[in-house]
């Protein structure tokens, strides 16, 4: 059977058993107390994390917000009347699992600052101007082989008070679901070439190099439209089964 | 399947304090239930606080959870199980001013566990917010249960650390649950690594 036509249903081996996910190399993915992030210090547990067999609980997940996705939905810059200012792009890329297979028809739920780095929030405070064509949020579905595109304009950087001159690079949030509750990913996309990477604790949290790097978009000649947008490329990879029920 | 062959899981990264944008304002779930929901109709009350007890006024609190069967949607034998359609097992919202948030849901049936054993009702929680880089999971049971004596995941916890977990009813409301999530401090709530 093809591994794309797999849907939530497989939480289960024949005899009844929960297949359980993998679970990934520490080194990969963000050091919760990470004291040059401030904020981590009075927001992280000091005590090991208890360790949980999947049961059903972890397995399963919510189908959430299927047939409530529109393709302006995957526009951020056709929410108004106007055009936003700012560099118009297009972000591409695929979901998989760490298996290799694509997670399709699952969503993506997006938000960012304009490209003044203003975000579109009563808590920012930022001086940058707000842009009346731009909100900063959209959603979007994978389709059939877990692929995404969506219409946005580049984020611009944004200052913040975690130290002296601290500056987040731009980014756009990224918020998935996957099929299953061990799957949740909110993460963020940084772009290529940007100076600021090197000083932001947020993205330096993460002690492999190569899974840090990971976070950064591809610039991408292809999916680039003439006169129009650039293209961007960024693949997301959520946690797989250690076994799927076909391949026992 | 070869181990080398695995992708390399995409890395967290906080939600920071803008996600009611994309997430909240106009995709949160607080009630779970119609009128019609099977079960025993609940409000689950969750405040959240920081290492200096401050109420956390920025966050994200996700729940997912079986219905009054213990049947979760999409769950392989939904259907022949009779899943309640008049049941939503997922909920978001953000916290308020005071770091609280209050899910209109109900009480779930137990559900399969380790082993063929049953799990005590309980129910699956998901804490983002800025500082938080990983999205911290915990589980609400609810206290009273004698199912929560025989539970595999409880009896993992620390006895002394057992009641981070346990929900409380209200004693002027008798549906309403309370729990407080400490996210560090003396009283740190128990955090699973799922």
């Amino acid at each position: 059977m093809a591994a794309h036509t797999k849907g939530n249903s497989d939480v289960r081996t024949q005899s009844g058993e929960v297949v359980p996910f993998r679970r990934p190399d520490p080194s990969t993915q963000p050091t919760s107390l990470y004291e040059q992030y401030r904020a981590t210090v009075r927001r992280s547990p000091r005590r090991p994390l208890i360790l949980l067999p999947h049961t059903l609980s972890e397995v399963t997940g919510p189908i959430f917000g299927r047939g409530e996705v529109d393709a302006a939905d995957s526009d951020l810059t056709r929410q108004h009347n106007g055009e936003p200012l700012g560099e118009r792009i297009i972000v591409s890329g695929r979901v998989w699992d760490d298996s290799g297979h694509p997670v399709p028809h699952t969503l993506i739920e997006i938000w960012q600052a304009n490209a003044a780095g203003r975000y579109c929030h009563d808590v920012d405070r930022h001086g940058a101007p707000l842009d009346p064509n731009f909100s900063g949020a959209g959603r979007v579905l994978t389709d059939d082989s877990g692929q995404y595109s969506f219409v946005t304009i580049k984020p611009g950087a944004y200052p913040w008070g975690n130290h002296f001159n601290a500056w987040r690079p731009a980014h756009i949030h990224l918020s998935l679901f996957g099929t299953a509750f061990v799957q949740r990913l909110v993460t963020q996309m940084y772009f290529p070439g940007d100076p600021l990477l090197a000083f932001d604790p947020i993205y330096q949290s993460i002690p492999d190099e190569p899974a840090r790097k990971r976070l950064i978009a591809n610039f991408d000649l292809p999916s680039t439209k003439p006169e129009w947008a650039l293209g961007y490329h960024f693949d997301i990879v959520l946690r797989g089964r250690e076994a799927t029920p076909f391949e026992k | 399947m070869k181990s080398e062959e695995h992708l390399i899981p995409t890395a967290s990264q906080t939600v920071g304090p803008f996600f009611h944008l994309g997430c909240t304002d106009h995709r949160s779930v607080g009630c779970l239930t119609d009128a019609n929901t099977a079960g025993e109709h609940i409000t689950l009350v969750c405040r959240l606080l920081d290492g200096d007890d401050t109420p956390v006024n920025d966050a994200m609190i996700e729940i997912w959870q079986a219905d009054s069967a213990g049947h979760y949607d999409g769950e392989q034998s939904a259907q022949e199980s009779g899943t309640d359609p008049r049941f939503r097992g997922f909920g978001r919202l953000a916290t308020d001013e005071n770091g609280t948030c209050a899910f209109k849901t109900i009480k779930p049936g137990a559900t399969p566990g380790i082993n063929g054993a049953m799990q005590a009702p309980h129910i699956n929680v998901s804490v983002f917010a800025r500082g938080i880089l990983n999205r911290l999971c915990t589980r609400v049971y609810f206290a009273g249960e004698s199912a929560n004596e025989t539970d595999h995941v409880l009896s993992f916890v620390p006895k002394g650390r057992r009641n981070t977990l346990l929900a409380v009813r209200d004693v002027a409301d008798p549906s309403r649950w309370q729990i407080t999530i400490h996210l560090c401090g003396e009283y740190e709530t128990v955090f699973f690594d799922v």
